[in-house]
């Protein structure tokens, strides 16, 4: 114990370093702005904005992206409340509290509640993560190429068994992002693969950010383009020092329920396919279930504005966890993350904490102070994140496409790749009309030279037996709860045919 | 088209995408290498499979009407929305096509003065400002400080006194 609080010390010391400060205050504000747009939520600022974290070292650009990633979770709420639209996916279970609220004259108490959820939420997590991670990426060095493989179709079976999809559509998803990581230089015997009628471009394989700002990036944007033709009313805020004291009275209305959502949200994040949305919702459930007066939920009761938003903080903290320690992503937006430190040149896993103790101990910090920086800008700077909302959407959507365009074109500087990044978005657009989930691909193409590398080695290991996954008991127990995982489906709809 | 014809579109074109990558993979080794594992297709070779797989099952479910897109007879896309987006596209399908001639800041340039001006109906002085403060922007943070300079083609001796300016 007494060691991680030395780290933790020493993180939080490398975290208030002047140029990571400034990259705290910086993301948290583009964070805030980002989530609380319509329609663009963590997972697109990070993708669009990573390439310009090659400006920093890779402490301080992590430090910029997680940063973001928890200012988009505060920022969701703002729109959520104030125009009835989530901010993001993540912020949906605000919107059923929040509107209602906004309705009555109220949205400065929702927005107030929504920042101090948040901050509960973040709170909560940063120390559940603080306490795990050390543990679990010690365990986690005992992992060899074939239990490497077996996290792996595990975190992949999250999506068929959690993700709520159509099934053979999110299969579809997973396997298509795998096959793209395998175009380029085959690993080990360095043959060309995949590369269709000799296209040069494609020698240097499929960049993971290009499919990521593509989908996230033009594909969203399109998406958003179609969602909100309508017009949108924004409710005003009235905001003072006196009614934001006043305000900060209510938490002793939801300190409970927010607390318990906290600490579920977080292990809901950890999941690869759950995630925030889910996280929120159950949070939402959770609070109207202990409520003294339940009927009120859906009506503009406050603990239902507190409650999904300290769910979804907790869980964007919780899906870095299984990153930082495992290297698996526990979301789309720290898939991104992940690729991000594979360009920085770190092998993310449980070694980053022997080998790279500075990084990972001032991530862990500056989660601390993100959070706190978060509240104070928040609760500061509401109305103009209110005014925000009220900028065209003519305007966003321009700027938007054009960072894509030269976002996709930082990581390899070929037209290649922005062509290509193009016609993912498109076709990530087309394919979303028709609900074949996105997320999965993204995961999937991070994650699959590392997938691909391990199972070579492991079927290499055992002379090409594929019975060394089950032999080897940690691998063995992951593919057992994958294969539980990918069947759940089925056995629900069994257990509901029987009912 | 309507939802239901657009699934089957979709399922098909997934069919012929996972066919021609098995073909592809297949024109590697896909079988086993003495002392050296798995052939360099095999992967993408089975990935591919279970594409497939998956494509002819949202096939199947598309006959039975399983699936709500399947049952589902509203429009794939409609008139208006078809007009917002695809004209999005278009423009950036002409700002890449006109960045392998006159290079990205020209293109940009274009592309930013028709969203603006003629799509958003900002006014001049609006549509102006952005227009060229976007471009300098995108110029400073990338050729300046990240050091990766963005196409410019034709245009490229324009950018000589400013490169004089920032290297001397």
């Amino acid at each position: 114990m007494d060691t991680v609080l030395t780290l933790l010390a020493s993180g939080l010391v490398e975290a208030m370093q002047p140029v990571n400060l400034a990259m705290i205050v910086l993301g948290c504000s583009i964070g805030l702005l980002i989530g609380a747009m319509p329609g663009l939520g963590s997972v697109n600022g990070v993708a669009i904005l990573l390439p310009i974290t090659f400006l920093v070292p890779p402490t301080a650009a992590i430090i910029f992206l997680a940063a973001i990633y928890y200012g988009a979770m505060y920022g969701g709420a703002i729109s959520s409340i104030t125009l009835g639209i989530p901010g993001a996916s993540t912020a949906v279970a605000t919107v059923f509290d929040g509107r209602p609220l906004a309705q009555a004259g109220k949205a400065d108490k929702a927005l107030t509640a929504a920042a101090v959820a948040s901050f509960i939420g973040g709170t909560i997590s940063v120390v559940l993560f603080t306490l795990f991670a050390p543990p679990l990426a010690e365990f986690a060095l005992k992992f060899g190429p074939p239990e490497e493989f077996a996290l792996m179709v595990l975190a992949f079976a999250t999506f068929i068994g959690l993700g709520g999809d159509d099934i053979p559509k999110t299969v579809f998803s997973i396997l298509i992002g795998l096959v793209l990581a395998t175009v380029g230089l085959d690993i080990i015997s360095g043959k060309p693969r995949l590369i269709f009628g000799d296209i040069s471009g494609f020698l240097h394989g499929v960049n993971f950010l290009v499919l990521a700002i593509g989908i996230y990036g033009i594909g969203e944007m399109l998406w958003t383009l179609e969602q909100t033709q309508g017009s949108v009313t924004v409710h005003k805020v009235k905001m003072s020092f006196s009614r934001l004291l006043h305000n900060l009275q209510d938490v002793k209305h939801y300190i409970g329920t927010t607390s318990l959502g906290s600490a579920i949200g977080y292990f809901v994040g950890t999941l690869p396919a759950a995630g925030a949305t889910p996280a929120s919702l159950m949070s939402y459930g959770l609070a109207k279930t202990f409520s003294r007066d339940p009927d009120s939920f859906g009506k503009g009761n406050i603990a239902g504005v507190a409650a999904p938003e300290a769910g979804n903080n907790a869980a964007s903290t919780g899906s870095m966890l299984p990153m930082i320690t495992l290297g698996i992503p526990g979301s789309p937006t720290t898939a991104i993350l992940l690729g991000g430190m594979i360009i920085w040149g770190l092998r993310p896993g449980p070694l980053l904490f022997s080998e790279h103790p500075d990084f990972v101990w001032g991530l862990i910090g500056s989660l601390y102070i993100a959070n706190f920086v978060t509240l104070l800008i928040n609760l500061a700077f509401i109305p103009i994140f209110v005014r925000v909302l009220t900028m065209p959407f003519t305007i966003l959507a321009p700027v938007i496409f054009v960072l894509c365009i030269v976002g996709g074109y930082a990581p390899t500087q070929t037209m290649h790749d922005v062509w290509l990044m193009f016609l993912f978005g498109v076709a990530g657009y087309l394919l979303r009309k028709l609900n074949y989930p996105v997320a999965p691909a993204v995961l999937a193409i991070v994650l699959g030279p590392l997938a691909e590398r391990s199972l070579r080695q492991s079927l290499l290991a055992s002379q090409g037996d594929p019975l060394i996954f089950v032999e080897r008991p940690l691998s063995a127990i992951c593919i057992a709860i994958a294969v539980l995982l990918a069947c759940y489906p089925l056995i629900r709809k069994f257990m509901r045919r029987r009912s | 088209m309507t939802v239901r014809t657009a699934e089957l579109v979709m399922a098909i074109v997934t069919i012929l995408c996972s066919i021609g990558l098995m073909v592809k993979s297949a024109e590697l080794n896909i079988g086993w290498i003495e002392d050296r594992g798995p052939g360099s297709g095999a992967w993408p070779f089975w990935l591919s499979l279970g594409m497939l797989l998956a494509s002819v099952t949202t096939l199947v479910r598309w006959f039975l009407r399983a699936t709500p897109e399947s049952r589902s007879n509203e429009p794939y896309i409609t008139r208006e929305n078809a007009i917002v987006v695809g004209i999005s596209v278009a423009a950036i399908l002409l700002l890449l096509l006109a960045t392998h001639f006159v290079g990205l800041y020209a293109s940009l340039f274009l592309f930013l003065l028709f969203y603006l001006r003629f799509i958003g109906r900002h006014s001049w002085p609006v549509s102006g400002i952005l227009t060229v403060a976007i471009p300098v922007f995108i110029f400073c943070l990338f050729e300046w400080a990240l050091k990766i300079p963005l196409p410019k083609e034709i245009t490229e001796p324009l950018f000589y006194p400013i490169y004089d300016l920032m290297y001397s």
